[in-house]
């Protein structure tokens, strides 16, 4: 298994000017490497529908590439979505699936079939034209220059250490940021989009 | 003798009211009644049509082409809008987007006794998330639709197109 925080290191490096939707609780620490605010976004909301958001997002902004950096147990709540996406074929889509195999904010109870689910598999078979694994830091550092190049949708599934909270939600330490409007509201100043 | 065809709402009265109000992307999962409008749609080079797995993505879908500056419609049966629930809350209500919903109205007979408890429910759901929506049952209701796209661009909020009569006039 992989810090989350390494990956963000890595991925950071190759991020170009892609738009990256972070989620679930590895997620928290994109920001601590991001270098780009404006085109952060937070598209949370209902668990298991950021990855709706995300696609929908790549599809109105083909000219942009999209990453979203999903989690599993939010993905199983929506597993359809695989073939949503597939079926769309949004090119400029990469969707990055870090893999704690639990769900950590509420205390770790494991998700379902933890440690036997093939998502790079699924999502494969589901029709992305490109599908990763990876459960080593150096693997994927070698693979994420192509990965960032290769025609989306791509899908890459990365075990990464789970971070467990057990204190209740009232006391749990959070660090202040950019509510999901605020984010939006950023995105859409820096590509100067308007809804009126 | 002559028949008098009875009225009913055209899948062309819908596609016309979705240009008018420049509407991008048809976010879908298609019920038993609309492959005609589905086959229509898909002749319309203005229009990209976004098929789903399961009602609660339409939602998500929605939300992230309304941020990209798109006109999505979110086109699907009552049976599924339920089923969206924490959708509708997360991705639409807490967005503050302007989102027009068509919903087909399984179930729902301006005459007799209602029997499916899809349109049983219908309404109450819809009035637990205090989304507003018109009923269209035939051509002469379709300028609702486009009252209801004024009314979420007014709003920032949902409104909903409950399709009285899926476009076939048999509940009358």
């Amino acid at each position: 298994m992989i810090q989350s925080q390494d990956v963000f290191r890595v991925f950071q490096e190759h991020r170009g000017d892609a738009i990256v939707i972070p989620t679930g609780t590895s997620g928290r620490h994109w920001r601590e490497f991001s270098t780009n605010e404006n085109r952060d976004l937070n598209m949370g909301g209902a668990m298991g529908q950021t990855t709706s958001a995300a696609l929908g997002l790549a599809l109105g902004l083909p000219d942009e590439k999209v990453v979203l950096f999903d989690s599993e147990g939010a993905l199983l709540m929506n597993l359809g979505i695989l073939a949503t996406i597939a079926g769309k074929k949004p090119e400029n889509f990469c969707h990055i699936l870090l893999d704690n195999e639990c769900y950590a904010t509420t205390g770790g109870q494991p998700v379902p079939n933890a440690q036997d689910i093939n998502y790079a598999g699924m999502a494969k078979e589901s029709g992305y034209t490109t599908a990763y694994s990876f459960d080593d830091l150096e693997e994927f550092a070698t693979n994420v220059e192509q990965i960032m190049r290769d025609t989306g949708p791509v899908f890459v599934a990365i075990k990464v250490v789970p971070e467990v909270e057990n204190e209740p939600i009232g006391m749990r330490v959070r660090v202040p940021t950019r509510n999901r409007a605020e984010t939006i509201r950023d995105l859409q100043s820096e590509l100067g989009i308007s809804n009126d | 003798m002559v028949e008098q065809q009875a009225a009913v709402l055209s899948p062309q009265a819908l596609i016309e009211e979705f240009e008018k109000n420049g509407v991008t992307h048809v976010v879908t999962i298609p019920d038993s009644e609309t492959n005609y409008l589905y086959e229509l749609m898909k002749e319309e080079p203005w229009m990209d049509i976004v098929p789903a797995s399961r009602e609660g993505e339409t939602f998500g879908v929605a939300l992230g082409l309304l941020v990209a500056g798109k006109t999505p419609v979110v086109l699907i049966q009552n049976t599924g809008m339920m089923e969206s629930g924490d959708s509708i809350r997360g991705m639409v209500l807490d967005a503050g987007f302007p989102l027009v919903m068509v919903v087909g109205y399984r179930g729902w007979n301006r005459h007799g006794v209602i029997t499916d408890s899809a349109a049983t429910y219908t309404e109450p759901f819809l009035n637990a998330f205090r989304i507003n929506y018109y009923l269209v049952e035939h051509d002469a209701d379709s300028s609702r639709i486009s009252t209801a796209f004024e009314e979420a661009r007014a709003t920032k909020r949902p409104v909903a197109i409950l399709v009285g009569d899926e476009y076939h006039g048999f509940n009358r």
